[in-house]
């Protein structure tokens, strides 16, 4: 970790914590939201966090901007990273198919895989939730194996259906309200990931672990099936 | 306490606030009115709090019908308003009495209007407000993010109003140059030094592309010369540069993080200027410190709650 702080705006600064993304960085930015949160208290508007900084927006009628950096230095001071997970670890459901998640058998032929195989590796392992962005309750996940990585889609769909599970690159996520998008879609989750009344499900630091559910199950759950098109 | 009939709306009159706060982790956005100084205006010529819900109308489109009679405050852009068939000048309070209308025509001055009325129009705050996200499906009149439409029926939260007069030249219209105040940052190192030789010496234009998640600015081409970014939070005003070199100043209703680099960020008084350019705009970046910046602004703050104007740069 290398702690440096930059100018980001009238009532902002960008905390920055690492160069590369890496699961190793995610103790550190939790850890390091906890004690900025502390510090900052009722001072402190939004802090965001991403794959290696921390936005912090402060109240700029109570701080200036060397007050607010001498804060975070002094919260930062002798970091320590979160030891075991506090964030929570759930276990998402979805129903892997080509109707709902057009990209499956491209991710498959690209790795030499079979479509099972493909379901198999993304459920195999926990995935951290790095941030959320996007759009509301969208949670950047990651890294997927190196084989299932995929270049986000040339020419991205108007329409992603809400629940779409997907890949770009090494990072994968759920898109919580049916939007627009470029991710490779390989399958659907019946949950419902936000809602303006219960807000997210997914949180930064939390962990992710998909599991394979067939269709019957998808729909007990509440699922959509609706048909996807294939990719332009 | 006043209630209106939307008569007529193209949909994009819309109830905003001062923005939602402490949720931008969970990727929402902030939202508010664009032009935060005339929204602070239209409810300071009420005697409401500074950040009431108030009506943002971009451009006209909008006719309202008194259902019962009360208080209204008009400030920001000049759409040509009528109450009934008289003119109604932008800059102060007014009653209007049960049966009659108010029309928002098209743009003389300015790009948003701000409609406020004693205690805020009411609504169930979303997530701590009611700014309308339309993009997000969040916040507004109903909740679910839709602007204005016919048939809405909008209430004020309260009958009384202590109205006031704005100081003659209060409300802000663009010239023929914009100037807009860019606190350096992020990225500013990273780009070619012809580069931001012109970024801060020529004349940009501002595109038909402008809405209330960003506004694109179009000139000469900057040329970044650093690394990919990895995907960080984005601050109000960001100055971000896509690969085409046209920057994008990030507002209100902006993606919570990003990866394109950045020059640094337009303040917020600027950014309330901007709202009010219209597509064709010539603008102009100036750098200033973020000490000088925040000084100002505090400045601003407090001469708009003491008097409802400011007269600064």
């Amino acid at each position: 970790m290398n702690l440096r702080i930059e100018s980001a705006a009238i009532d902002s600064l960008m905390v920055r914590l690492f160069d590369q993304i890496d699961e190793a960085n995610m103790p550190w930015l939790m850890a390091a939201a906890e004690n900025l949160r502390q510090a900052f208290g009722a001072q402190l508007i939004d802090l965001v966090p991403s794959y290696t900084t921390l936005l912090l927006h402060y109240d700029l009628h109570a701080l200036s901007e060397s007050d607010a950096i001498a804060l975070i230095h002094s919260s930062l001071h002798n970091l320590q990273p979160l030891t075991n997970e506090t964030g929570t670890l759930h276990a998402i459901p979805v129903w892997y198919h080509q109707s709902v998640g057009p990209e499956l058998t491209t991710i498959a032929q690209r790795a030499g895989l079979s479509p099972e195989q493909v379901i198999e590796q993304h459920c195999s392992r926990d995935y951290p939730v790095f941030t959320l962005g996007f759009a509301p309750g969208f949670a950047y996940m990651g890294l997927v194996d190196e084989a299932l990585a995929s270049a986000r889609l040339a020419t991205p769909r108007q329409r992603v259906p809400k629940g779409s599970v997907g890949i770009a690159e090494r990072q994968t996520a759920i898109y919580p309200l049916t939007s627009p998008g470029g991710w490779n879609l390989i399958g659907r989750c019946p949950l419902t990931l936000f809602s303006a009344e219960r807000g997210s499900l997914l949180q930064p630091g939390d962990r992710v672990r998909f599991v394979s559910i067939d269709h019957a199950e998808f729909i007990r759950l509440g699922g959509d099936d609706t048909v996807m098109e294939a990719s332009a | 306490m006043i209630e209106l009939l939307v008569e007529h709306s193209l949909g994009f009159a819309q109830l905003q606030d001062g923005g939602r706060f402490g949720v931008r982790h969970l990727g929402i956005t902030q939202g508010g009115a664009l032009d935060w100084v005339a929204m602070q205006q239209a409810n300071w010529l009420l005697g409401n709090t500074a950040d009431a819900a108030v009506i943002e109308i971009p451009l006209g489109g909008l006719q309202l019908r008194a259902q019962t009679s009360g208080w209204l405050a008009l400030t920001g852009a000049d759409l040509d308003a009528k109450l009934d068939d008289q003119p109604l000048a932008p800059g102060q309070a007014f009653q209007l009495r049960h049966g009659q209308t108010l029309r928002f025509n098209s743009p003389k001055r300015g790009v948003r209007a701000y409609l406020a009325t004693p205690g805020g129009f009411a609504a169930d705050p979303v997530m701590g407000a009611v700014a309308t996200v339309m993009r997000k499906q969040l916040g507004g009149l109903h909740g679910n993010g839709r602007g204005l439409h016919n048939g809405d029926r909008l209430q004020g939260n309260a009958s009384d109003a202590t109205p006031r007069t704005l100081p003659a030249g209060a409300l802000w219209y663009p010239g023929n140059e914009v100037v807009l105040d860019l606190i350096p940052g992020a990225q500013i190192a990273a780009f070619a030094g012809v580069s931001l030789f012109a970024a801060f010496n020529q004349v940009w234009t501002l595109d038909q592309r402008a809405d209330r998640m960003g506004m694109r600015l179009t000139g000469p081409a900057l040329r970044y010369q650093g690394q990919a970014l990895i995907s960080e939070g984005i601050p109000l005003g960001a100055v971000q540069v896509p690969p085409d070199g046209q920057p994008i100043i990030l507002m209100n209703d902006r993606q919570t993080i990003g990866g394109y680099p950045r020059l640094g960020a337009v303040t917020p008084l600027s950014l309330a200027r901007l709202a009010q350019c219209a597509p064709g705009q010539k603008v102009r970046l100036r750098v200033v410190s973020q000490e000088a910046a925040r000084r100002e602004m505090l400045n601003v703050i407090s001469a708009l709650q003491a008097q409802g104007a400011s007269f600064g740069s």
